[in-house]
């Protein structure tokens, strides 16, 4: 319960740092923290294989294209927009939306039904996380993803397909942009104004 | 449900109120980059209780959807990432207020 406690505080802190850091680069670093401790709690689930899957997948990937994309986009121009925001502020609307779906779901989950069924037939006893054949270790995961929900894993395969013939659709060979005189003054005068504004929003 | 040190209901209102700080970086902000990660979060608090309802019943069948949904978030993020490199290419700068037109 300790640890849990912990974690929820980290889980939340780096939440709100993530949306709230005036710069992208600080926004992937509080993303980072908040995926450690997302793993250290599927942990404290039983979940191991997922636990690593998320700092493989989510530190190590996606968060390096973030990366990636952040150093793209900032060398040499002003990349994101300056100036007042067109959209109204919509904080309080979001959190009280928030707090309305927090409760419809605590309410929801403290009247659940009593399960009729304990737990499904065949599945592997709860262990210490790390031993061999217990709920949540690689080869329960394993024989699982490989048998009863093979056909959901070989899909997997055509949505990752599909994204990556979409990605270099997009964003793949292309004629470089060049920039005539006066755009290129136009990008350093946009430059030198983010610079006395101090970034991005 | 099997027992669990830290009661479902804990799991499920940390997942909800993470949830909802992604919907409010979404709504609120407009840089691009940050209203993906606040995406990723989204994803993140649903793969939580799909880890926490899994260990409640027993049943592995919610890690095999938070994989499938950590497959997805992937592409999900790759495509994003994607667009805003085009959106960049086209008009020099990006704002999600500014981008409307659904053709390059």
């Amino acid at each position: 319960m300790i640890a849990f406690s912990i974690l929820a505080v980290m889980l939340l802190a780096t939440a709100i740092w993530t949306i709230s850091a005036k710069k992208p680069v600080y926004s992937v670093v509080a993303l980072l923290a908040h995926f450690a401790a997302l793993a250290a709690t599927y942990l404290m689930l039983h979940a191991e294989f997922l636990a690593v899957i998320q700092l493989i997948v989510y530190s190590g990937a996606i968060l390096i294209l973030f990366l990636f994309v952040i150093a793209l986009l900032s060398s040499g121009v002003a990349p994101f927009s300056v100036g007042p925001n067109k959209m109204p502020k919509l904080a309080v609307p979001a959190v009280v939306l928030a707090l309305v779906a927090l409760g419809a779901l605590s309410y929801g989950v403290a009247h659940l039904a009593a399960p009729t069924v304990t737990a499904t037939p065949g599945a592997a006893p709860l262990g210490p996380v790390g031993a061999a054949d217990v709920f949540g270790s690689v080869a329960d995961f394993g024989k699982a993803l490989f048998t009863t929900y093979l056909l959901p894993f070989e899909i997997t395969a055509l949505v990752l397909m599909v994204a990556v013939i979409g990605v270099i659709l997009l964003a793949g060979d292309r004629t470089p942009y060049v920039a005539t005189e006066k755009q290129a003054r136009e990008v350093r005068r946009e430059m030198r104004e983010a610079i006395v504004r101090g970034g991005d929003r | 449900m099997l027992p669990m040190s830290v009661p479902l209901i804990d799991y499920v209102a940390l997942s909800s109120v993470i949830f909802f700080i992604g919907v409010a970086g979404v709504l609120v902000r407009r840089n691009p980059l940050i209203v993906l990660m606040s995406i990723e979060l989204m994803f993140n608090a649903a793969n939580l209780l799909f880890m926490a309802f899994a260990r409640a019943w027993g049943n592995n069948a919610g890690h095999i959807f938070a994989f499938l949904v950590i497959t997805v978030a992937a592409a999900e993020a790759a495509i994003g990432l994607a667009i805003v490199v085009t959106v960049f290419r086209t008009a020099r700068h990006v704002d999600v207020d500014d981008v409307s037109l659904m053709k390059g």
